[in-house]
C-alpha cells in the first residue's frame, strides 16, 4: 500500500447462525458508534458499526443470524443479495466476517461453506472457545485455519477477548479483492451448475454463479420467481436437470445438506477432540430441569409472573414513571408559567407535552420488561419457553415462537410487533402483528382502573375474590380470548396455509453479557421513543387541534362575563376565606367554558354526529367524543372526560373528583345518570379490544410494510369493540337494569 | 422402519434416510439432520409435543409431524 493513497474503506459484512454471539461480537468491535435502521420492502434490520484500526476505517455491516444461505424469502434474499453487493444503498462488501460458535462446530460451519461459495476475502471468529472448553472440547485453530485456507481467530466476545487480533486481521485483507470459489458439490452438479450459468448470465447478465446454484437447489419455487420472472424454458430446464441428478444419486435438494456436512466432516477430522465420555454438563442438568414437563413448567410460570411483577410494580417500573410524569408535569408548568394564554400555549400543554408525555410514561416498563427478556434471551432460556407454550400456540395455528411478542405486547404493542422478528414464516408473523394489540397492554390500566374503581363495587365474590381485581383480570382475560379467536379465524379464512416446520435450536445455557443486555434495552427503548416523538407528536397535535378549533371565546364566555367582572371586583376587597370561595367558583366557570369551548369545536361536533351510533353502547355524546380523541393513545380518553365533564384537563385514574362527576353527570335535560356499571363495562371492553393507538397502527405499517395490514387491524378490532362494548352493555343492562 | 418420533426418551438412534418431499426436511437437514447422523431423544415438552433431540453435538427442538420425516436404522 503506497503511503500517500488515502485508505478507502473497508467494508466487512458479519454473517452468523443465531445464538452464536454475533450481536455482542458487532458491539465490541464498534463501540457505540453504530446505527439501525431498515432496508426498504422488507424487514430485515440493518446494522451498521465501524471502527478505525491502524488507519484503516473499517464498516460493518451485521446482517441478520442465519443458519443457511438459501434464499427462500425477500427477507431472507436481502442477505444473500448484500453479499453480493446486489443491495441497492448498501455497498458491496469487501470481506465477510463469519461467526461460529466453537462449541457448535459441525453445524455452524455449514454456512462457512456458502460463504467461501460466494468468492469473498472472509474470516472464521471461533466464539465461545471458553464454553467449548467446558463442554470438554478442544479445537486446534491453527491447524482448522490451515483445513479452510482462511484465517481463524478465537474470540471471547463477551469478554472482549480477541478482538486486537480480529481487527488486525480485518485489517491485513485490505486490497484483496477475492478468494477462488470452493465448492463441496460432486463434479456432475457443479457440471449442472455451471451449464445453468451460462444459461441464467444470457438471460440477466448481473446473475452471479452463487445464484444459479441455488436456483438449481431451491425447490420452494421463491428464486424461479425471483429470477426468471415467469420464464418457462429455463424452469424446464431446471426441472428436467433436477431428474436427472436425481437419478444418479444427487437429489435437489438434499444433496447440499449431504455434500456440505461431507465437507465439515472433513474439515474437522482430527481437529476437533472431545473428551471420551461426554462430560454431562451444567447446561444438560439444567435443560433436564427446565424442560421437566413439571418442574419446567412450575419454573416457566415462576418466571413469567416474576417478569410482570417487576413491570407493573410501583416498585420498579412505578418510581420511575412517577419521575416521568413529574417531568412532564413541571415541564407543563414551565410552559404555562412561562407563555401567555392562547393557542401556542394550549397546542404546547394540552397537545405535545400531554400527548407525548402521556406515552413516554411508558418507557420504563418496556425497558424493564426488554432487560428482562435480554437476559432470559441472552442465557438460553426464551428458547425453551417457545418450546413449552409451542403445543398451546399450535391449537390456534401458530408457534411457540409467537409467545415473547405476544407476552411483551402486555406492556405495549409496540415492542412485542417489533419483537414478532424472530418468527422467520411470514404468515406465522402476520398473524402474530395483527392479534398482538389485543393484549391489554400497559395504557388500557388507566381507563380500567378509572371505571372499576368508580362503579364495580368493593365487594368480595364468595367472600375472597374481590369484585373490582375481578373484572381487572376479566378484561385481561377478554383480550387473550379475543386474540386466540382471530387467530383461528386469520388461519382459516384470509391467511390460509400449510403448518410452518417449527424447527428451532434449544442454545446451550450460559450467563448473560451485560453490554449484550445493555444494548438491547437502549435499541428498542430508543425505538420506542423515537415513535413516540415522531408519530404520537403529529397525532396529537392534529387531534389537539381538533378540540380547540373553532374557537368562539367571547361567544362562549359572554353569559358568564358579568358574573366574572363581579367576582373580580369582589376578590379585591374580600378576606381569606371567602377569596378562596370565589377563586373556587372562578375556577368552576372556567371549567365550563372550557367544557363549552370543546362542546362547541370539531371534535365536539363530531361527538354529537356519532351519537345515535355509540348510544346502543349506552354512551352518551361526550364518551363518543372522548373515543374519537384517544384515538392517538387510548390513556387520552381520560383527559378528555376530563375536560369534557368541566374538570379541567388535569384528571387522572385516581382523581376523585373525576369519579364523583361521572357519577353524577346526567343525560341531556334528563334526570338519568348516564354513567352505570353497564356503561362502565362497555367504556372498559370497548378500550380492552379496539384500536386506539396510532403508534401501533404505524408500527405495523412499517413491519409489513403496506398500509393494507394497519387499516385492517384498525378496522376489525374497531368492529369488535364496538359489537363487544354492544353485547356487554346490553346484556349487563338486561340483568342489572331491569 | 422406525421414525424418530417413536423413540424412546433417552434413546438413540442413526438417520438411514430423510423424507424430502416437505420443506420442514430441507431446514432439518440445514441444521444437520443428514444420513448417517446419530440423534438422541432428550424429552418432550409438558404436553408431549415438540421433541427435544441431540444432534452434532448440540440440542434441537422439532415437531413429531416433522420427526416423521425422519427414518432411523434398523
Amino acid at each position: 500500500m503506497s503511503v500517500d493513497a488515502p485508505a478507502r474503506t473497508l467494508n466487512v459484512a458479519l454473517v452468523g447462525n443465531p445464538n452464536t454471539g454475533k450481536s455482542t461480537l458487532f458491539h465490541a468491535l464498534s463501540g457505540v458508534r453504530q446505527k439501525t435502521g431498515n432496508y426498504p420492502g422488507v424487514t430485515v434490520e440493518k446494522k451498521h458499526g465501524s471502527f478505525t484500526y491502524q488507519g484503516q476505517k473499517v464498516t460493518l455491516i451485521d446482517l441478520p443470524g442465519t443458519y443457511s444461505l438459501a434464499p427462500r424469502s425477500p427477507d431472507e434474499m436481502v442477505t444473500v443479495d448484500v453479499l453480493l453487493g446486489r443491495q441497492a444503498n448498501e455497498a458491496k462488501p469487501n470481506a465477510v466476517l463469519v461467526i461460529v460458535d466453537a462449541s457448535n462446530l459441525e453445524r455452524n460451519l455449514y454456512i462457512v461453506s456458502q460463504v467461501k461459495e460466494l468468492g469473498l476475502p472472509m474470516i472464521v471468529a471461533l466464539n465461545m472457545v471458553d464454553i467449548a472448553q467446558e463442554k470438554g472440547i478442544s479445537i486446534d485453530g491453527a491447524k482448522l485455519q490451515e483445513r479452510l485456507e482462511i484465517p481463524v481467530v478465537p474470540t471471547q466476545a463477551n469478554r472482549r477477548g480477541g478482538m486486537d487480533r480480529l481487527r488486525e486481521t480485518i485489517v491485513s485483507l485490505s486490497g484483496q479483492e477475492s478468494i477462488e470459489p470452493q465448492s463441496p458439490f460432486p463434479e456432475e452438479f457443479r457440471e449442472k451448475v455451471a451449464q445453468l450459468n451460462a444459461k441464467l448470465q444470457a438471460q440477466t447478465p448481473d446473475a452471479p454463479r452463487y445464484l444459479a446454484e441455488r436456483l438449481l437447489l431451491d425447490t420452494s419455487g421463491y428464486l424461479e420467481t425471483e429470477l426468471l420472472h415467469g420464464g418457462h424454458e429455463l424452469h424446464n430446464w431446471i426441472v428436467e436437470t433436477r431428474n436427472q441428478l436425481a437419478e444418479i444419486g444427487q437429489p435437489v435438494p438434499a444433496i447440499e445438506a449431504i455434500s456440505r456436512y461431507q465437507w465439515v466432516q472433513q474439515s474437522l477430522d482430527g481437529i476437533v477432540t472431545r473428551e471420551t465420555s461426554r462430560k454431562v454438563s451444567w447446561s444438560d442438568r439444567f435443560d433436564q430441569i427446565l424442560t421437566d414437563k413439571i418442574a419446567g413448567t412450575i419454573f416457566f410460570i415462576l418466571v413469567m409472573s416474576l417478569m410482570f411483577m417487576a413491570v407493573f410494580s410501583n416498585y420498579s417500573a412505578g418510581i420511575f414513571m412517577g419521575l416521568i410524569e413529574d417531568g412532564f408535569e413541571l415541564l407543563a408548568n414551565g410552559v404555562n408559567a412561562v407563555l401567555p394564554d392562547g393557542a401556542l400555549k394550549s397546542l404546547l400543554t394540552d397537545g405535545v407535552i400531554a400527548g407525548v408525555g402521556g406515552v413516554l410514561v411508558f418507557l420504563p416498563q418496556i425497558c424493564i420488561l426488554f432487560f428482562f427478556i435480554a437476559i432470559l434471551e441472552d442465557c438460553g432460556y426464551l428458547a425453551r419457553a417457545a418450546y413449552l407454550m409451542d403445543k398451546l400456540f399450535s391449537k390456534v395455528g401458530l408457534s411457540g415462537k409467537s409467545f415473547i411478542p405476544l407476552l411483551s405486547s402486555f406492556a405495549c404493542a409496540i415492542p412485542g410487533i417489533m419483537a414478532a422478528r424472530v418468527i422467520e414464516n411470514r404468515r406465522d408473523r402476520l398473524i402474530t402483528i395483527l392479534v398482538a394489540p389485543l393484549m391489554s397492554c400497559s395504557a388500557r390500566m388507566p381507563v380500567y382502573v378509572l371505571l372499576t374503581g368508580a362503579f364495580i363495587p368493593d365487594e368480595a365474590l364468595l367472600g375472597f375474590f374481590p369484585l373490582q381485581v375481578l373484572v381487572m383480570l376479566s378484561m385481561y382475560l377478554l383480550g387473550i380470548l379475543a386474540a386466540v379467536g382471530v387467530a383461528f379465524i386469520l388461519r382459516k379464512t384470509i391467511l390460509p396455509g400449510e403448518t410452518p416446520p417449527f424447527v428451532m435450536e434449544l442454545p446451550t445455557y450460559k450467563l448473560p453479557s451485560i453490554t449484550g443486555v445493555f444494548w438491547v434495552v437502549v435499541e428498542k427503548g430508543w425505538a420506542f421513543v423515537k415513535r413516540a416523538g415522531t408519530l404520537i407528536f403529529a397525532m396529537t397535535v392534529i387531534i389537539w387541534a381538533l378540540s380547540y378549533f373553532p374557537r368562539n371565546e367571547s361567544g362562549v364566555e359572554a353569559p358568564f362575563a358579568d358574573e366574572i367582572a363581579q367576582l373580580k371586583q369582589q376578590r379585591t376587597g374580600a378576606d381569606e376565606q371567602q377569596a378562596e370561595q370565589i377563586d373556587n367558583r372562578l375556577a368552576e366557570i372556567q371549567n365550563e367554558i372550557d367544557g363549552e369551548l370543546l362542546r362547541n369545536s370539531f371534535l365536539g361536533m363530531a361527538g354529537h354526529w356519532i351519537e345515535p351510533v355509540v348510544k346502543p353502547l349506552g354512551w352518551d355524546w361526550k364518551i363518543g367524543s372522548a373515543a374519537i380523541a384517544s384515538f392517538p393513545a387510548r390513556e387520552v380518553i381520560i383527559s378528555t372526560m376530563g375536560v369534557l365533564y368541566n374538570l379541567g384537563g388535569e384528571e387522572d385514574e385516581e382523581s376523585e373528583s373525576l369519579k364523583d362527576t361521572i357519577k353524577n353527570a346526567k343525560w341531556h335535560q334528563s334526570e338519568e345518570n348516564v354513567f352505570n356499571i353497564p356503561v362502565a363495562l362497555s367504556i372498559m371492553v370497548f378500550f380492552a379490544l379496539c384500536a386506539q393507538c396510532a403508534a401501533t397502527l404505524a408500527v405495523i405499517k412499517r413491519e409489513t410494510n403496506s398500509w393494507r395490514w394497519p387499516i385492517f387491524t384498525f378496522s376489525y378490532m374497531t368492529v369488535l369493540a364496538y359489537l363487544g362494548a354492544l353485547v356487554t352493555y346490553q346484556v349487563s343492562a338486561f340483568f342489572l337494569l331491569s | 422402519m422406525l421414525k424418530l418420533s417413536e423413540l424412546v426418551v433417552g434413546e438413540q438412534g442413526v438417520i438411514a434416510s430423510i423424507d424430502c418431499s416437505s420443506v420442514a426436511a430441507t431446514r432439518l437437514m440445514e441444521m444437520g439432520m443428514t444420513p448417517g447422523c446419530q440423534v438422541k431423544l432428550v424429552g418432550t415438552a409438558p404436553f408431549g409435543d415438540p421433541l427435544e433431540i441431540e444432534i452434532r453435538g448440540y440440542r434441537l427442538s422439532l415437531r413429531r409431524s416433522e420427526a416423521d420425516l425422519v427414518k432411523l436404522e434398523s
